[in-house]
């Protein structure tokens, strides 16, 4: 552990998830390791000097080496635009982590296991269903993932297999915008009858990590609540566009 | 503009001030007496740093900013930190 400082990661892969998403592998040397739902800090510095810093889950399970991140493109920000669209392999990024055990999951602590994630807050909750995978745990596992479309889940087919090779893994989604013909899951915004089906029951005490937008964690983290799940037992991890004047 | 973020935001800050995975540490609230994990408080980003509220009371509990080689920070509205050094090692 101690204490963390800046360092240089070098992009090995590059990979489009979506229109609007991209992950990245990076090499560190010297990367100490990390645990499902941590997250880094990314810097970047302009040619001025002017420097911007973002948080950006970890995408890739402690078994594998190095670190993946996934990025989400936001269209005014200042970051993310050059992350998901310009980095190349062979490129070398300023990164500070691991950072964070508090929204952190690993198979020990057991579960059942409710995920609920808000677009991108998919990242850190893939990470925790790939350490999941990749130790083999059979803890009872459900996800409500809620996107814009179809063409936004990322991981679609990754979460398919996963689905298919475990039976105790349930994936549910919802589409808040677009709908393909046919579909037939949920078409609205996460609320509390929807988390009511898809829940345990508050007596099973599932651990539940809920990741998103604000408020789309604040929703669905008060209806838990109100369902009768206890607030110690649900993690959140808020993210947003940071820092922006 | 603010956006209004939770602890983890300022593991990053944190964890580069103290030898320790800060999101984990416990902090006891001045104003109300809530203790809760600093991943769990509110956060909210600035330019220039971040600030950490309670999120029973809304009581300033951590000011943090970097700037120019110095690292400013208050914490005048923790009344006590609970750092479980054991809990917090990675496993190697």
């Amino acid at each position: 552990m101690g204490r963390l400082s800046w360092q240089l990661g070098e992009v090995v892969a590059a990979q489009k998830e979506t229109a609007r998403a991209s992950s990245v592998r990076l090499a560190v040397p010297n990367w100490p390791g990390h645990r499902a739902g941590q997250h880094v800090d990314v810097r970047l510095t302009a040619e001025d000097g002017y420097q911007a810093e973002r948080s950006y889950s970890i995408a890739s399970p402690p078994e594998e080496p190095g670190v993946t991140l996934t990025i989400e493109r936001l269209d005014d920000g200042e970051v993310s635009p050059y992350l998901v669209d310009e980095l190349r392999v062979g490129d070398k990024l300023e990164l500070r982590g691991p950072i964070g055990g508090y929204f952190v999951w690993e198979a020990s602590m057991g579960g059942p296991l409710l995920l609920v994630a808000g677009g991108s807050g998919m990242v850190p909750l893939m990470a925790m269903l790939r350490h999941r995978a990749a130790v083999g745990s059979v803890v009872p596992t459900r996800l409500l993932y809620s996107s814009r479309s179809e063409a936004d889940v990322i991981y679609h087919d990754e979460l398919a297999r996963l689905g298919k090779r475990n039976t105790q893994l349930e994936v549910v989604y919802t589409l808040t915008r677009v709908s393909p013909p046919g579909w037939t899951g949920y078409h609205r915004r996460v609320d509390t009858e929807m988390l009511q089906e898809v829940t345990w029951l508050p007596e099973q005490r599932p651990l539940i990590f809920i990741c998103g937008p604000t408020p789309f964690v604040e929703t669905a983290a008060a209806s838990l609540v109100a369902l009768g799940h206890d607030p110690v037992r649900i993690k959140t991890e808020r993210f947003g566009p940071t820092g922006e004047a | 503009m603010e956006n209004k973020l939770d602890g983890n935001a300022v593991g990053g800050i944190l964890q580069e001030i103290f030898p320790f995975e800060m999101t984990r540490v416990q902090a006891t609230c001045k104003g109300c007496g809530t203790t809760d994990a600093i991943g769990a408080l509110a956060v909210y980003m600035h330019g220039m740093g971040a600030v950490v509220r309670c999120p029973s009371c809304d009581q300033v509990l951590i000011r943090v900013a970097q700037s120019k080689g110095r690292y400013w920070l208050d914490m005048q509205g923790v009344r006590v930190l609970q750092i479980n050094t054991g809990e917090t090692a990675l496993p190697d």
